[in-house]
């Protein structure tokens, strides 16, 4: 028994070390992008124990940052929690995609533990391993990726104050170069997503210039056009049912949105030719 | 420059914050044991991700920099690289280098 349990522990210290291994290139792509985060929450005066405790609580970055501007902007509470929801509403996917991953015997402290793992990187390379998920795996790659995390936030906060402006400013747009390294390579795959992100920025631009509606804050602005948009494209072009549910996401190791996309590409496909019959 | 925030409000505002996103994610988690069945819901969580990146982008892109003309040149660059190469740390690089070049002139 005693050996089992040695054997079991050894084990387990060699699949954490693999996720850390592997977890190596989240993390020095969080470190940027993080760096960025850290700078951004300085600007709206968020100190570096603040933005340490933002980063090792979170792990998010499209929520981290707009969790930053809704406290720039002195938003109520409601506003962030319709906001954070809505903002992190993939990772509520992620989620129901990774838990088909586990083994039925699972421990309910891994789901506990899992969770907190779940971001757009994270999930892409814990889901695309064979068979079922070892937590451990995943709480290797997260260690790692979540150090880079904290540490490039803090040291935003604090060269963020050395940097000159000339730094500054340039990696202020790293997070929004990250977003489109996030939501292009699947427009270009399927022209739907295509045309959705296009309509989404011009909306989003109107939003911003036309009377009346640029008076509405930016975090309420992303709930509106989210709803609105993603609700109509749900109505016009419902992604194809198919029996085996959310688990068909997982797919080669990379990015999530990557593996998410050719779901959607095979769906939308199927979706024109199922049309194109009924046509005939 | 923004007036300051009280320090207890930032963390008042980081507990909310943190505790949603937690839950967003620990959720299916705890109760999903099948998958999502109902076609509308699932389309709908499959858009919202490329729909609310879109509108944080655009036009945010545009005044995060001291000249909205650098903000314009890092998108259309980080578009472009994206298209060709789609890795997020390429992508994220190449926008920072377009504003500092630009910001040399």
């Amino acid at each position: 028994m005693l050996i089992m349990t040695k054997k079991t522990a050894a084990s387990s210290n060699y699949t954490f070390l693999r996720g850390m291994r592997d977890g190596i290139p989240i993390c020095l792509g969080y470190f940027a992008v993080s760096f960025a985060l850290g700078i951004a929450g300085r600007n709206v005066g968020m100190n570096a124990m603040q933005a340490f405790v933002m980063s090792l609580t979170m792990v998010a970055s499209a929520g981290q940052f707009a969790a930053i501007t809704l406290i720039g902007a002195g938003a109520g509470a409601v506003e962030m929690i319709t906001t954070t929801l809505i903002v992190n509403l993939r990772y509520l996917l992620m989620s129901c995609s990774l838990t088909q991953k586990l083994s039925p015997d699972t421990k309910f402290i891994h789901r506990l533990g899992l969770a907190y793992c779940m971001t757009d990187e994270i999930f892409g390379l814990s889901v695309s391993v064979d068979g079922f998920l070892r937590p451990v795996y995943t709480y290797g790659i997260t260690f790692i990726s979540v150090s880079g995390w904290c540490l490039g936030t803090v040291l935003g906060v604090i060269a963020g104050n050395i940097l000159p402006a000339l730094v500054t400013n340039a990696l202020g747009v790293a997070m929004y170069g990250m977003f489109l390294a996030i939501i292009i390579p699947p427009a270009k795959k399927d022209h739907f997503i295509g045309l959705l992100v296009t309509i989404s920025m011009a909306a989003s631009g109107l939003f911003s210039i036309l009377p009346y509606l640029r008076g509405i804050s930016s975090g309420f602005r992303v709930i509106i056009l989210t709803l609105v948009i993603a609700g109509a494209a749900a109505w016009l072009h419902p992604v194809e049912e198919d029996a085996e549910g959310p688990e068909k996401l997982s797919g080669p190791k990379g990015d999530s949105s990557r593996n998410l996309s050719e779901t959607s590409l095979r769906n939308a496909s199927e979706n024109d030719i199922k049309k194109e019959e009924a046509n005939r | 420059m923004n007036s300051p925030i009280s320090s207890s409000r930032i963390y008042a505002a980081l507990i909310i914050m943190a505790l949603t996103i937690y839950a967003v994610r620990v959720l299916p988690f705890l109760f999903l044991r099948k998958p999502i069945r109902n076609r509308f819901i699932r389309s709908f969580l499959f858009y919202v991700p490329y729909v609310t990146l879109a509108v944080m982008t655009f036009p945010a892109i545009l005044t995060a920099t001291a000249h909205p003309l650098a903000g314009l040149l890092a998108l259309i660059a980080g578009l472009v690289m994206a298209w060709v190469r789609g890795d997020l740390f390429t992508v994220a690089v190449t926008c920072c280098a377009v504003v500092f070049i630009a910001g040399l002139f």
